[in-house]
């Protein structure tokens, strides 16, 4: 199975501490900026209620979910404290300044 | 054999008496009590916090139902005693329960005293004596019209006081040229009536009432003068009489109350009498001190030990009215053989007078700064020759011998015997032998074993104080929160810190007060964010990323991701301009909910993300900016329509509402802040449960604030009548300053005017002119950097990064 790396724009596109959304088939993808820019892609989609976690403040490697303060990590998905839950992660890879996520899944189910 | 053991009256001296008797003697008698009230025991000091609102019935009953059931208790609740009869040795109710008894305590208290006029039985004219009155009062302050207080002492003043908390308009009458004159002198008299005014009671002394008026009910009171001061609620304070006519009647010797020898033991041996309505030595007493030693001597000779003798004592006055600090104790009379010591400062609203008979202290007034009563209590008590101190004694036990103490030191310092709880009588060794020999560890406990700040509470610091004296480190009351995990430092000290250190970045803050993450958490960012916007309005670049996401992009976030937009319409004031482009908006971005909202403005529901910049684009032409619905600021301004339309308007309530809200749109504020401005007490803005409010009167403009209608529920605390609109706005400026500068972020106006204290805002906004004018000015200051329009800012293309999607991938695969 091959990996398709899939441009979806520049590392600065994205505010430091922030987020931006990738529009996919499969519902949107939340790609974040930390302030040691890393970049991690999530699903944009709380395990809790479903909330936009592109919308939440990022802190260190994770990000508080706007609706009801989940914290979520980006490195594993996996909700942090006391809350259980997890999200996807997807695949991201930096050149230079150029960003790509890793859509393995969305194109073979598209295939 | 069980003896019987019947009580009449269920007051806290009996209630006290039984605690003891049943340590000392457990299982030797059967108790029966009658209360003519239809309740169990329940501290009638603290009646005046629950007028005031700070406490409810439940938090002040001393004995509930249980602790009869578990000492096989029968108490008869709503049961007067009509007859004793001596020979027979029973006692009768008014619903003819007859009980016999072995001993007999006679615990009748006291009854109000009501003065002879005219028209004193009218509907409307209540004492204040039981919870029963109270309960009355606070009927009639629903009304939020006027009330009179007759009598100016410790219990009309609170009455006073605790009517105007509730909204009304009190005037205090009182016959004696000044204030509580029984225990204060005229200066600290003086200072206490300024103090009862600047709460927006009128106080009348040298007042005469003549007669009560009304046709069926209160109207007014008359005064010799001639003067009638209109009142739908006269409330009579002035002094109580001993209930002795039940033991005249059974022939027992009465005097001024039913006298009693110094083991309480009336002029029958199996009959004894303990509180307000006994006399022993000459002397009746109405402090809850002496009824206490009452109920300890009278409890040990029902146990059998006959030692036990009454002694009198002075106890120290204290007025349970938040704020006012009063201290009185002893003798004050000049007197040739007397010598005072003095010590004013007008600023501070401090005085201290000491009255001295050969070099020991005979009588103490403290008005504004009371720490030190408990000393020269300890001082008077002891008789202790006071020439060696004498220069430096009036400024406290801190200033004796050498470098001024800490409070606690001062504490520390004080010997074994000194009296910390007045009220219950309890000495320092007592609690701290206590906190030792159980193992407490919390304050409750500490009450629950001693007593100790167990009834009127004045003096739960010093107890609390003795708590961490005992305890070290293991006690630790008021050990600050953090404000969340990556500091150990709670949000005064970080704003202080802030302030100290001119820190002006949130790098800087993390790094200079040595955060333990590297970029804080969502919790800490947005409150470091809002105390540099506050404090350095100029300088400081507002940080987005450290907004939650509302304040973010200026609008709601909805379950589903999707965003509500509220318009700004000032004062709730719109038209039909304003609400053909709302209409507009719904049909061309397919909105589907609209809806007026709680503060009067109409709130779009549904809106995608991606259409926010044109929605506002729409309305901005409209002449709509943001109304901040979203914000940790200012919200809404909610107003009545007032004089313009209004039969009952007494100002321009809209008026007042619109330039508020014009004068403070977009400024930010620790939590989310809400006013109104009502155009007469009918209040239909809901004024009073807002964080501000304004009622309008005759008079000017009534401000309020620290009311709650959210998760707590609480009815506004009046800050002060002005009398124009200019001085309202002014004042409400500085108020709304004060809380941005000390709030801590999320913290409501009403919690932070708690943590604060309702005086001391009081006294910064409405009596310190320099300190309202710097809120104000500051205020004014931070305007000039926050009343851009968020909305018309995005719409011109700032940021617009947050309102479209990175990319969008994968459809063209999809579609293969």
């Amino acid at each position: 199975m091959t990996v398709n790396w899939i441009s979806i724009g520049l590392l600065t596109d994205i505010p430091l501490r922030g987020a931006r959304c990738v529009k996919t088939p499969d519902g949107k993808i939340a790609v974040f900026r930390t302030a040691e820019n890393q970049v991690f892609a999530i699903d944009d989609h709380c395990p809790h209620k479903g909330g936009p976690l592109s919308q939440g403040i990022v802190h260190g490697a994770a990000v508080t979910c706007p609706l009801h303060n989940w914290v979520i990590s980006l490195e594993t998905g996996k909700a942090l404290g006391a809350d259980e839950g997890s999200v996807r992660t997807i695949p991201v890879r930096i050149e230079g300044e150029q960003l790509f996520i890793a859509l393995e899944a969305l194109a073979s189910r598209a295939a | 054999m069980t003896e019987k053991l019947v009580i009449i009256g269920n007051g806290m001296a009996p209630g006290r008496m039984l605690e003891h008797l049943f340590e000392q003697a457990p299982g030797r008698y059967a108790v029966t009590i009658f209360n003519a009230e239809p309740r169990v025991n329940y501290d009638r000091i603290m009646l005046s916090p629950v007028l005031s609102g700070e406490k409810s019935y439940e938090e002040i009953v001393i004995h509930g139902d249980g602790w009869y059931i578990q000492h096989g208790i029968t108490l008869y609740k709503g049961h007067k005693i009509v007859a004793i009869d001596r020979a027979a040795k029973t006692v009768t109710s008014d619903h003819g329960v007859t009980e016999s008894y072995d001993k007999l305590v006679i615990a009748t208290g006291s009854v109000p005293f009501i003065i002879p006029v005219p028209g004193n039985d009218l509907p409307g004219v209540i004492t204040y004596r039981d919870l029963d009155d109270v309960q009355a009062m606070l009927l009639a302050a629903q009304s939020r019209e006027k009330a009179v207080v007759i009598g100016g002492g410790l219990l009309g003043l609170e009455a006073a006081a605790g009517l105007a908390s509730r909204g009304m308009d009190v005037t205090v009458l009182h016959v004696m040229p000044t204030l509580m004159e029984r225990q204060l002198d005229p200066a600290a008299g003086y200072l206490l009536q300024r103090a009862v005014e600047e709460r927006g009671i009128k106080v009348i002394t040298k007042a005469n009432t003549k007669q009560i008026v009304g046709d069926g009910k209160v109207e007014g009171v008359e005064l010799a003068d001639g003067t009638v001061i209109p009142a739908t609620l006269v409330v009579m304070a002035v002094g109580i009489r001993p209930s002795a006519g039940l033991a005249k009647d059974a022939g027992l010797a009465v005097n001024r109350g039913i006298v009693v020898d110094s083991g309480m033991q009336t002029s029958d041996g199996d009959i004894y009498s303990v509180g307000e309505c006994a006399e022993v030595d000459g002397m009746v007493y109405g402090l809850v001190a002496p009824l206490y030693e009452m109920a300890r001597v009278a409890a040990s000779h029902l146990a059998g030990d006959r030692s036990a003798a009454f002694v009198h004592a002075d106890t120290p006055t204290k007025l349970k009215v938040t704020g006012i600090n009063l201290f009185s104790l002893g003798d004050f009379a000049e007197g040739d053989d007397r010598e005072e010591i003095v010590l004013r400062d007008a600023t501070a609203g401090i005085y201290k007078r000491l009255v001295l008979q050969q070099n020991r202290i005979i009588g103490t007034v403290l008005y504004g700064e009371t720490a030190d009563g408990a000393w020269f209590n300890d001082l008077k008590k002891k008789q202790t020759d006071i020439s060696e101190m004498r220069d430096t004694l009036i400024f406290g036990q801190a200033y004796q011998g050498g470098a001024p103490l800490d409070p606690m030191a001062a504490v520390a310092a004080l010997p074994d015997d000194a009296e910390i709880c007045g009220c219950n009588g309890v000495c320092k060794g007592k609690i701290t032998s206590t906190i030792t020999s159980k193992g407490l560890t919390s304050l409750d406990d500490v009450r629950a074993h001693t007593k100790a700040s167990a009834s009127c509470g004045s003096c739960t610091g010093l107890v609390e104080q003795l708590m961490s004296l005992t305890l070290g480190a293991a006690y630790n009351p008021a050990a600050v929160t953090p404000m969340c995990s990556c500091t150990t430092l709670g949000h005064d000290d970080v704003r202080r810190l802030i302030k100290a250190k001119g820190l002006k970045t949130i790098p800087a803050v993390m790094q200079e007060l040595e955060w333990k993450t590297s970029c804080g958490c969502a919790k800490c960012r947005p409150a470091l964010n809002y105390y540099l916007v506050c404090d350095f309005p100029d300088e400081y670049a507002d940080d987005y990323q450290s907004r939650y996401i509302n304040e973010r992009i200026h609008a709601n976030i909805q379950k589903d991701g999707t965003y509500s937009v509220v318009p700004r319409m000032w004062g709730g004031v719109t038209n039909s301009n304003e609400l053909r482009a709302i209409a507009d908006v719904v049909d061309k971005f397919e909105i589907p909910m609209v809806k007026v909202t709680g503060g009067q403005r109409i709130d779009l529901l549904g809106i995608e993300k991606e259409d926010l910049p044109a929605v506002w684009a729409d309305l901005g032409k409209a002449g709509f900016v943001s109304g901040q619905a979203y914000a940790k600021g200012l919200r809404t301004v909610k107003t009545c329509v007032g004089s313009d339309w209004c039969r009952f308007g007494t100002q321009d309530s809209t008026g007042l509402g619109i330039r508020l809200e014009k004068f403070m749109w977009g400024s930010w504020t620790p939590a989310k802040l809400k006013l109104a401005v009502s155009g007469c007490p009918r209040n239909c803005a809901e004024a009073t449960c807002k964080d501000i409010g304004v009622i309008c009167v005759d008079s000017g403009f009534e401000i309020h604030f620290a009311g709650a209608a959210g998760l707590d529920i609480k009815g506004t605390e009046v800050l002060g009548l002005v009398h124009t609109e200019d001085e309202a706005l002014e004042y409400i400026v500085a108020l709304a300053q004060m809380y941005r500068e000390q709030g801590r972020y999320l913290e409501r106006i009403y919690k932070w005017a708690k943590r604060i204290g309702l005086d001391e805002i009081r006294r910064q906004i409405m009596a310190d002119a320099d300190k309202r004018r710097g809120y104000y000015e500051r205020f004014v200051f931070s305007q000039k950097f926050a009343q851009v329009d968020p909305w018309s800012e995005r719409v011109s293309g700032k940021d617009k990064h947050e309102f479209k999607p990175m990319a969008t991938v994968g459809f063209a695969q999809a579609a293969e």
